[in-house]
């Protein structure tokens, strides 16, 4: 399986994990553990910036932490909140969210472009969470993300896929690398993503709420790679009836 | 400019209450089999049709708080900073005409309560007042929040109804979230209950979460007092108008509590009982209709009620509780606005939550994500 690579950082793991939702930080820990993933995302509401000791951030260990903004509802919010986490986590690694809509939690195409404009300039390593819109993820690009982040469904809803053409769309356009983002409810969905050449995924609430929140990372975990190297062993086309078994054509050369 | 009340006018109570109590058992089961309801489908659920279908209205509300809100409670404290009130409410400990101390906590008063409260591990406070303008108005409260809002992750207030412009100004102070509930819908119960002071106001109260909307709070709570009239026409019309202010005041976050009548020295008598199990009915009645909306308990309920109802619908639970300005440091024993029920501490209240698989989270939002100017 090749690498996942976003800005300069290359990532055995294609699995992007949330951190949201567990019922205690054991259950996360050991859930990072069994999805072997390299990322993880950390709501900044969640986490003391100011203190030594967060329980949140000792259960995420050593694997790379994501910051994001969930809660922000303009880029100017965002990029204060930004610089707040860049300085007290000591990353430059932020998973851009601003969803001024609390009951669906949709991103703002508006908000976010204006934010990743100017997040890239600062210097961030911007990974911007939106609808699965072909057009706006072609301007975010542009404007210096390090990775679009298009969703499946809304967050939480576990729906699967309801984006797809879209996603095939934004897959096939993309210089960046695509992370297909919220909606995942299950392992299924997520190797479907993989598949169709989606660089990687994030999944938190499959995860979190799930009966046995490690074994069903684990499961993740196998679907995500089954899905990557089904990708990248190229998949046979669908076809709506059988092939003929005599070729059509084959007595030209005969 | 759009208004509650222009819906509100709509409807008339006893019609609405024929209607809710009319509902049948099918009406119940055909709320129940789909998955997005609407307001005829809350009327079959709060209806006395529904009192048969509680277990499947609980498994159903579980399973939608899990998935949407995960396994976590949010924690938060009331700190009550005034008993001072111009108001007469026939129900509430801090009215007008009740002889006790007055006391309205001063800069050093309020160091010590923040102290006390910090030290229990709270990092969501709300902020309880009277109604007492002129002392403790719009002026005080700045003071208080750029008193205190370094101290806290999340700021809310419980205070008396303000002008839109008020809100403007309070907001950039780090002001998060105003809870402000109709205590009644019933305009004429209404007045007998509040027949003194700027409360008895009925639709400057109603009209409130509009100015809130408009002034961009983050997030607004919404209620009515349980006890003062039919609750199954009541709630119905706080899910009225949480759908109203969803539509309208799209950006904002709501959260519901359902307080029930608790006894204080000289109060009232609930006119209407409300059992627990039929609170059971309407706590889980407001998730199926609404997914998002938070749903909130507090220590007015008794322990062993908490320890199972906080499974089944709620996001977020007070714990250890003083309802009297100064209780938690500064004058413990002053009289309370009402007796709490659920005494324990919060580390009990947090032990048991973990014992039922569930995070009590402390710290749900960060000054960071708010710009603050102030």
């Amino acid at each position: 399986m090749k690498n996942l690579k976003i800005a300069n950082k290359l990532f055995n793991s294609r699995l992007i994990l949330g951190s949201g939702k567990f019922s205690n930080p054991g259950l996360m820990s050991a859930a990072i553990t069994a999805s072997a993933t390299e990322l993880v995302t950390v709501a900044l509401k969640r986490v003391n910036l100011g203190s030594e000791q967060d329980d949140m951030l000792e259960a995420v260990g050593s694997v790379d932490l994501l910051p994001n903004t969930s809660g922000v509802r303009t880029a100017r919010e965002a990029v204060f909140a930004a610089e707040m986490a860049r300085e007290a986590l000591g990353t430059n690694w932020l998973k851009l969210e601003i969803h001024p809509d609390p009951k669906y939690l949709l991103p703002d195409p508006v908000e976010t472009l204006m934010a990743t404009i100017e997040l890239a300039k600062k210097g961030f390593v911007v990974m911007p969470y939106v609808h699965a819109d072909p057009v706006l993820c072609k301007r975010l690009e542009e404007a210096g993300a390090a990775c679009v982040m298009p969703l499946g469904a809304p967050i939480g809803s576990n729906k699967g896929l309801k984006t797809l053409d879209f996603l095939q769309i934004i897959i096939e356009q993309s210089q960046v690398p695509v992370v297909v983002d919220a909606g995942i409810g299950a392992p299924s969905h997520a190797a479907q993503a993989m598949e169709m050449g989606a660089d990687a995924v994030l999944v938190n609430t499959a995860i979190a709420v799930s009966g046995d929140p490690e074994k069903m990372a684990q499961a993740f975990k196998m679907a995500v790679e089954a899905g990557r190297m089904a990708y990248e062993s190229k998949l046979g086309a669908i076809a709506d009836q059988a092939q003929a078994s005599s070729p059509l054509t084959s007595f030209i050369d005969a | 400019m759009p208004s509650f009340k222009d819906v509100f006018e709509k409807y008339d109570w006893e019609a609405l209450k024929a209607d809710i109590y009319n509902k049948k058992a099918a009406d119940v089961e055909r709320a129940l089999a789909k998955t997005n309801r609407d307001l005829e489908d809350f009327k079959a659920l709060i209806s006395p049709a529904a009192d048969n279908y509680l277990e499947e209205m609980a498994r159903q509300s579980k399973q939608d708080t899990l998935q949407r809100f995960g396994n976590t409670i949010q924690m938060y404290a009331p700190l009550y900073l005034s008993n001072e009130c111009q108001n007469i409410c026939t129900y509430c400990g801090f009215s007008l005409g009740n002889k006790l101390p007055r006391k309205t906590l001063n800069p050093i008063e309020i160091d010590k309560e923040v102290e006390a409260i910090k030290k229990m591990g709270f990092e969501h406070v709300l902020l309880v007042t009277g109604e007492a303008n002129k002392m403790v108005g719009v002026p005080y409260f700045k003071k208080v929040l750029e008193q205190i809002r370094t101290q806290f992750a999340n700021v809310s207030m419980e205070v008396q109804p303000l002008d839109e412009a008020d809100y403007h100004e309070l907001i950039p102070y780090g002001l998060h979230a105003v809870l402000v509930y109709q205590e009644t819908y019933h305009q004429a119960d209404y007045a007998k209950h509040h027949p003194k002071g700027k409360k008895s106001n009925f639709l400057y109260r109603l009209e409130t979460p509009d100015r809130l909307g408009r002034a961009g709070v983050h997030k607004m709570g919404l209620g009515v007092l349980i006890g003062l009239e039919d609750w199954r026409v009541d709630s119905f019309f706080v899910a009225l108008h949480l759908r109203y202010l969803e539509q309208t005041y799209w950006r904002t976050k709501y959260s519901i509590s359902f307080p029930r009548l608790r006894p204080f020295s000289g109060g009232l008598e609930p006119k209407v009982e409300m059992t627990d199990r039929q609170l059971v009915q309407q706590i889980t009645a407001y998730r199926l209709l609404n997914k998002d909306v938070e749903l909130s308990l507090s220590t007015r309920e008794a322990m062993k009620f908490r320890d199972h109802v906080f499974q089944l619908g709620i996001t977020s639970m007070s714990a250890g509780s003083k309802t009297n300005p100064g209780g938690y440091a500064v004058a413990p024993e002053s009289l309370e606005q009402f007796e709490i029920s659920d005494e324990r501490s919060p580390q009990e209240i947090a032990q048991l939550i973990k014992s039922k698989g569930y995070e009590p989270v402390w710290k749900d939002w960060d000054t960071a994500l708010e710009y603050v100017t102030k």
